[in-house]
């Protein structure tokens, strides 16, 4: 028996659309050790949620239920309770889900539980016990080969398609989790990212600055360029190690990764940990008055140029395109 | 009040990487601390320190898995301002994350440790695995990703703000406890012990050591443990099968004007 335990996240009817990657890579490991894939659901009252992913199939042969006040809301505390009692019931040789916050918690505190290896952000699955990842800011891509069972996984969402409902439909049965406890942790609550501004790891378009800028109020001219463009500003580590502009701002593997449509890099160098965090983004411009500047290699569009002249002709070029 | 923080030293990630056969070639590379490891040390000293006091509310020990003459980065930490050190001496590049869990959750046990404080992966390995491990081999509460901390000392509790997927989750756990820290952990109001006045305004980033620091760091303790006297057997369980280097960006193009780039972005590229 070699199966598979995903661990759905749910809104309270159904699976949450940031759970659906996680799914597909528990198809695939499913498909790879040829065993069964088969979903999990955790929460106060789960049977509304697993009745959905029972009826939308989504390639399982059993979806499972466990209820528990003491698991609503999430804390890891808890959930990793009733995950490792899940795993020890099913004998599932698999458990994981989708990379998300609340699994990237989870999954690694279910394992030493379970004195089990996992395997982290996965971005493919190429055999039952073999799996790529993105190592060293991206890099290099480590293959690794899991030798024990049962052993964890978290899928990178941009990596594997969302899971579709359509294929049969298979049935819920409702699991004991035996005693669930939250060590005596409570959430107060989740307050929800607001700004004037589209968060940086879901804005269409990025802005960033790097040491070049020399102070922050010289990233005045950035964020009018931002702004006209509907965007999010960002900053190089340098630049917010500087104490420029404030360090939540950072793009990079010590910062965010952001994958925009467009993305500004100006005077910006383009060090190994800042492409880290922005090379996935689909269009990228870089202007910095050093031609042999390392961004320029990352490039689409590269502009050497100082950018207290480069970014205000910008400014005024976008403007007038937006105006007419 | 006992924190022990993790600490991990990585190859340069400033470095080119060097690729040997299936492998990364790490036999010439600089070894330097992993940066969330020193946001996690900037932030056990904003709990321990009483500013504009001399009393230290909590002893801060760095503990690192590393051949013993390969400490640098502990030595960097000790100048930095933590108090002491823990040595475990083993290969840490050939354990897999539950053998480094094991080594620091039994480290932190022989210590009577009230506080464990890593930071959320490391540079190089990007497993985001060791503090979660430690909380559940130690039967821990956990609070992940943590951007705010408040440390109420009459509940013995901590308060963390952590980042999640949809914004930051406030959650308050009892101590002892593990927390991982995230980058905005070490903007200037982002930790408050109540001793110190809730709106000092620390420096943005980690701490520099300071000179004093450093002649100081030479002279404080580290304890150097072996595995075995832990009682910890080491086990690799993940192998690295191969690494190769991803596919390279297509190649862009210089272009000689503003005027130049804006057309190209509006007709070629389709992104205005």
């Amino acid at each position: 028996m070699s199966n598979v335990l995903v661990i759905v996240e749910s809104d309270g009817s159904g699976p949450k659309a940031a759970a659906l990657p996680g799914i597909t890579a528990g198809q695939q490991l499913a498909a790879a050790t040829g065993g069964q894939l088969h979903l999990l659901v955790l929460g106060a009252s789960p049977d509304a949620a697993a009745q959905a992913l029972a009826s939308g199939g989504y390639g399982a042969s059993a979806v499972h239920a466990i209820a528990g006040a003491e698991l609503e809301p999430f804390t890891a505390e808890a959930w990793t309770d009733a995950v490792v009692a899940a795993v020890r019931e099913l004998g599932v040789t698999a458990f994981g889900g989708t990379a998300s916050s609340t699994l990237r918690e989870v999954v690694p505190r279910a394992a030493a539980v379970l004195d089990a290896p996992i395997v982290t952000e996965i971005t493919g699955v190429t055999g039952a016990d073999a799996f790529t990842r993105e190592i060293s800011a991206g890099r290099a891509i480590a293959t690794l080969k899991v030798s024990h069972a049962p052993f964890g996984f978290t899928a990178r969402a941009s990596d594997f398609a969302p899971a579709e409902p359509g294929s049969p439909a298979t049935t819920v049965s409702a699991l004991s989790a035996g005693s669930v406890s939250r060590r005596g942790a409570t959430v107060v609550g989740v307050e929800k990212t607001q700004s004037a501004r589209p968060a940086l790891t879901e804005a269409d378009v990025v802005v960033s600055g790097g040491r070049g800028m020399r102070e922050g109020a010289n990233f005045k001219v950035l964020e009018e360029l931002t702004d006209l463009l509907g965007g999010a500003l960002g900053a190089s580590r340098a630049a917010t190690d500087a104490g420029m502009v404030p360090a939540d701002l950072q793009v990079g593997q010590t910062g965010k990764v952001v994958a925009p449509n467009l993305y500004f890099a100006v005077a910006i160098s383009g060090a190994i940990q800042h492409l880290a965090g922005m090379k996935g983004s689909k269009t990228i411009v870089a202007i910095n008055k050093d031609p042999e500047a390392p961004i320029f290699q990352v490039a689409d569009y590269g502009l050497v140029a100082k950018w207290e002249d480069a970014v205000p002709q910008l400014v005024e070029l976008v403007r007038a395109h937006k105006g007419g | 009040m006992k924190i022990l923080v993790t600490v991990k030293r990585i190859p340069d990630p400033d470095e080119s990487l060097k690729f040997a056969g299936n492998a990364i070639d790490t036999s010439s590379s600089k070894w330097v601390a992993n940066a969330f490891d020193e946001y996690a040390v900037e932030t056990a000293l904003r709990m321990a320190e009483h500013i504009g006091n001399k009393d230290r509310l909590a002893e801060v020990i760095v503990c690192s898995v590393c051949p013993k003459d390969k400490r640098q980065h502990v030595t960097q930490f000790l100048a930095m301002g933590a108090d002491r050190g823990v040595i475990v001496d083993a290969d840490e590049t050939a354990m897999d994350s539950q053998t480094v869990a094991k080594l620091v959750a039994e480290v932190f046990r022989r210590e009577g440790c009230d506080l464990l404080v890593s930071g959320k992966l490391s540079q190089d390995s990007e497993g985001n695995e060791v503090a979660q491990r430690a909380a559940g081999l130690l039967d821990l509460p956990q609070a992940s990703f943590a951007a705010t901390l408040r440390w109420d000392r009459g509940a013995n509790a901590l308060t963390v703000g952590r980042e999640v997927d949809d914004g930051v989750e406030t959650k308050t756990i009892p101590l002892p406890a593990v927390v991982s820290v995230d980058l905005r952990i070490v903007l200037p109001h982002s930790v408050k012990n109540g001793a110190t006045a809730d709106d000092h305004k620390y420096s943005d980033g980690a701490r520099l050591a300071s000179l004093r620091g450093i002649t100081m760091a030479k002279r404080k303790k580290v304890d150097v443990h072996t595995p075995a006297a832990l009682g910890v057997t080491p086990s690799s369980h993940v192998a690295v099968a191969g690494v190769t280097a991803p596919e390279k960006r297509a190649a862009g193009q210089i272009v000689d004007s503003a005027q130049t780039l804006v057309n190209k972005l509006i007709t070629e590229a389709k992104v205005l």
